[in-house]
């Protein structure tokens, strides 16, 4: 007898959904967060998306970090992301501090073995933030790309509460060195995009592409001839807490 | 009993109302500051992101649905005793939920956007869920009151009774639910919450009830009739213990996990935590008010009983810092078996200390509170009379 | 900002105040037709009455004088760097650039939607100031004259970059 594998696709959103939508029955209506447009074309790594196409459901962005080639107190993935972010705020209590990516070292208890690897927004397929925001400004796109739709995000930090991997920051003071292409701002949460303004170009993330050591391999899981699913079919990798089933789009090699 | 001339009785009653009215105002005006220079004028950080106001927050809303507690008991189950004071049980209800939920929305990073929440709806968020529970808790407990106070609506006051009473147990369901749908944090994410939330609100409202009441009747230069006092702690004393009773199954029950153990421990015997779980939640909030409330010197008296409802309301404070704060203090479980560094403090216990801003928003909601029960119970008649006569007739106290 | 508060003040002066201090008790408990009022004790309607005279005395204070043909108010000063670039008429510009905006970003953000006619950057790369490179800053600056000028709240640049060409840099953590 093996045990009853739960598909990706949790059916246990779909029942939620269906008894929250019970609820707002009650004389309040529904909007649907985003549109729903038909799917064109497959996406590529190496290509830009086609202008005026939507993300791919077909797509799966995803990344493979191989915690063996993580250089100790290397920390060039995190000074890219920040550049290319336009991170640069330094507040008084360091706590209130945004970081999209951090630099995490590990020491196993039992033995004592060191490990370091950068920690991100994990691209859940089954996200919490999105399942708990409000408002529906916590959004997964169609090729998996966990965003925070700024516009209708309120800032009551209900989906930092929900993240198991502390990926989200909330912005403490109002800021004014944003990147034109990335925009963020006070009393919003953030996280992570995965750069997907690049992506969308057809380029990597800042912190893959600034790597030395090619510790980060960015492309399509759902393509068997990327680089990346050709990776995970040959050598064991993990998701971070895999216990909870939410199916990262970002897998770690080494840990 | 002291009984004011009625001029300085008028007197006192606008100072009240003024001080009430200004400790709001100042509630307001923190939280404007706050929204201006944003959070960073808060002790709120990236791990603990919420923090006293909503303590505050969730001690109102929580005790707003409990206090509604007494006024079901009458319409719902027919306890004469219980109706006479269900007008009070109403407004101070909405007074409390009021108070509660401004403290939650001005403490919004866009509170600007509060309309957001209104038209935005996300059917799988149990804070979408409670968007909606709150406002037709509000008009519930709205019609509930007029089918009280207007005679010609008293027959529909046992059917709005009843509608008010399945809600709020739906609403206090849902916000302590808003943690027990949380898979991240080892402090939540136990179906358990729910129900304890319930008791809790019971055990809360209760409290408040008896200490507004007191109030009401040494103002009016009047007695709480013994046997009515001798049905009130004994309820009272009956949701604390059922509170104390789910507190330590919670804590068993994650202390028996092997994952859950360096939480429980975290919280029962090494943190700024401890202090506040066994002498303020389990001392000040269950164990003195229980003995004060049994012990046949004082369970006979109004004063023991009121102060053992005072601590009640203190315990309740202490609970609440110790379920958020605590919960959120400790680490994330990123990692099992590592120990883990980093810039972002992974792996590190945080702690929290709010900033003047959010300790004058919090107290603002109960000014807020404050504010509207004093003019309410002022403008309208919401003095419980009871008709002993009738109580003894109806069994109400015997019973 | 000034045109806001004389708007609201027109519109406090249009409300109907029909309600002079010494009206008579048992008139407003009539006009109310409320079951609920007529049982109330007298405080209540002394309450209502306080509330409604207070709302008059608002409502008859002084109103700031308008704006309009030679009012304090500048007129939006529009400089157009790049004539006949834009993607629309000036006119459907003036009227619709916000629901244009609006409907990009939301295909934009949520379904990833790029290279879109409408494009909140691109406006600022057309219209930042020679000057300051910025959108904003004073009230010759692009959006923020018109908006200044119509009391309409940008929210746009609570998150977005104002500046055209604007280079980003980071700090370690």
């Amino acid at each position: 007898m093996t045990a009853p594998q739960i598909p990706d696709s949790n059916p246990r959103r779909a029942f939620i959904a269906a008894a929250g939508a019970g609820v707002a029955g009650l004389g309040f209506t529904v909007i649907a967060p985003g549109l729903h447009l038909m799917a064109v074309g497959q996406a590529n790594a190496a290509e830009a998306r086609k202008a005026g196409t939507v993300a791919s459901p077909a797509v799966r962005w995803g990344l493979l970090i191989d915690a063996n080639k993580c250089a100790p107190g290397c920390t060039k993935c995190i000074d890219a992301c920040h550049t290319e972010n336009g991170i640069s705020e330094k507040l008084p209590d360091a706590r209130q501090n945004s970081q999209w990516i951090r630099k995490i070292e590990l020491v196993d208890r039992r033995n004592g073995r060191k490990t370091e690897l950068p920690m991100m927004c994990q691209h859940c397929a089954n996200p919490p933030c999105v399942d708990v925001c409000p408002t529906g400004a916590s959004m997964k796109r169609a090729d998996g790309i966990v965003l925070v739709d700024r516009h209708t995000c309120i800032g009551c930090r209900y989906c930092m509460m929900a993240c198991p991997y502390k990926a989200r920051s909330f912005v403490h003071a109002p800021l004014t060195q944003q990147n034109p292409e990335v925009p963020r701002g006070q009393g919003c949460v953030e996280s992570c995009t995965l750069c997907v303004h690049r992506v969308d170009k057809g380029q990597q993330p800042a912190c893959v592409e600034s790597c030395p050591e090619g510790a980060m391999t960015f492309g399509d899981l759902n393509d068997p001839a990327s680089a990346i699913a050709k990776r995970i079919a040959s050598v064991p990798t993990t998701q971070v807490r895999a216990d909870l089933r939410l199916n990262q789009g970002v897998r770690y090699e080494g840990i | 009993m002291l009984t004011p001339n009625p001029r300085h009785e008028e007197g006192l009653f606008y100072l009240l109302a003024a001080i009430g009215g200004l400790v709001s105002a100042i509630g307001l005006a923190a939280a404007l500051y706050m929204e201006h220079s944003g959070h960073v004028v808060t002790g709120m950080n990236n791990q603990i992101v919420w923090g006293l106001p909503h303590v505050f927050a969730i001690f109102l809303i929580v005790a707003a649905s409990g206090v509604l507690n007494v006024a079901s008991m009458g319409s719902v189950f027919g306890r004469v005793l219980y109706k006479s004071r269900a007008p009070l049980s109403g407004l101070l209800a909405l007074a409390m939920i009021s108070g509660g939920l401004a403290i939650i929305m001005l403490d919004l990073g866009r509170a600007d956007r509060l309309m957001v929440a209104a038209t935005h709806f996300n059917p799988t968020s149990v804070f979408g869920w409670n968007v909606i529970l709150y406002p037709v808790f509000y008009g519930l407990v709205a019609v509930y009151l007029w089918t009280m106070m207007e005679r010609r609506m008293n027959p529909y006051s046992k059917a709005a009774g009843l509608a008010t009473f399945v809600w709020r147990v739906v609403l206090t369901s849902g916000t302590g639910s808003i943690f027990a749908f949380l898979v991240a944090r080892q402090a939540y994410g136990s179906a358990l919450l729910a129900p304890m939330f319930i008791i809790m609100s019971f055990s809360w409202g209760l409290a408040v009830f008896i200490v507004v009441q007191a109030t009401m009747y040494a103002w009016n230069g009047m007695t709480l009739p013994p046997l009515i006092l001798q049905r009130l702690k004994n309820l009272l004393a009956t949701f604390v213990a059922a509170v104390l009773y789910f507190t330590i199954i919670l804590h068993l029950v994650n202390a028996y996990f092997a994952k859950n153990i360096a939480f429980e421990y975290f919280i029962l015997f090494d943190s700024e935590f401890t202090v506040a779980f066994w002498l303020g939640q389990v001392l000040i909030g269950s164990l003195l008010p229980l003995a004060l409330l049994f012990h046949p010197a004082t369970r006979t008296k109004a004063l023991w009983v009121n102060l053992a409802a005072l601590l009640v309301i203190v315990g309740a404070y202490y609970q609440l810092h110790v379920f958020i704060i605590g919960g959120q203090a400790f680490p994330l479980d990123i990692f099992p078996g590592y120990n883990v560094k980093s810039s972002f403090f992974d792996g590190a216990v945080d702690s929290y200390s709010a900033s003047l801003p959010e300790i004058l928003l919090a107290v603002g909601g109960l000014g807020i509170a404050f504010t509207m029960t004093t003019i309410g119970v002022r403008v309208l008649h919401f003095l419980p009379q009871d008709d002993l006569a009738e109580l003894e007739a109806a069994g109400g106290i015997t019973d | 900002m000034k045109l806001l508060r004389d708007q609201s003040a027109a519109l406090r002066t249009r409300s109907p105040v029909a309600y002079p201090g010494g009206m008579a008790r048992g008139s407003l408990r009539r006009a109310l037709h409320l079951g609920l009022l007529a049982t109330l004790p007298e405080r209540v309607t002394d309450f209502v009455k306080f509330v409604l005279v207070v709302f008059a005395a608002i409502a008859v204070s002084p109103a700031p004088t308008f704006a309009g043909e030679g009012g304090r108010t500048a007129k939006p000063v529009i400089e157009i760097a790049n004539p006949g670039k834009c993607i629309a008429p000036a006119e459907e510009m003036r009227r619709n650039h916000m629901e244009m905006l609006k409907h990009q970003r939301d295909r934009t953000l949520r379904q990833g939607v790029r290279g879109e006619p409408a494009s909140l950057n691109a406006c600022i790369e057309c219209h930042a100031s020679k000057k300051t490179g910025s959108v904003l800053g004073g009230n010759e600056n692009f959006c923020q004259s018109c908006h200044s000028y119509a009391a309409v709240k940008l929210d746009c640049w609570d998150c977005h970059q104002p500046k055209a060409g604007f280079k980003a840099t980071g700090v370690k953590p």
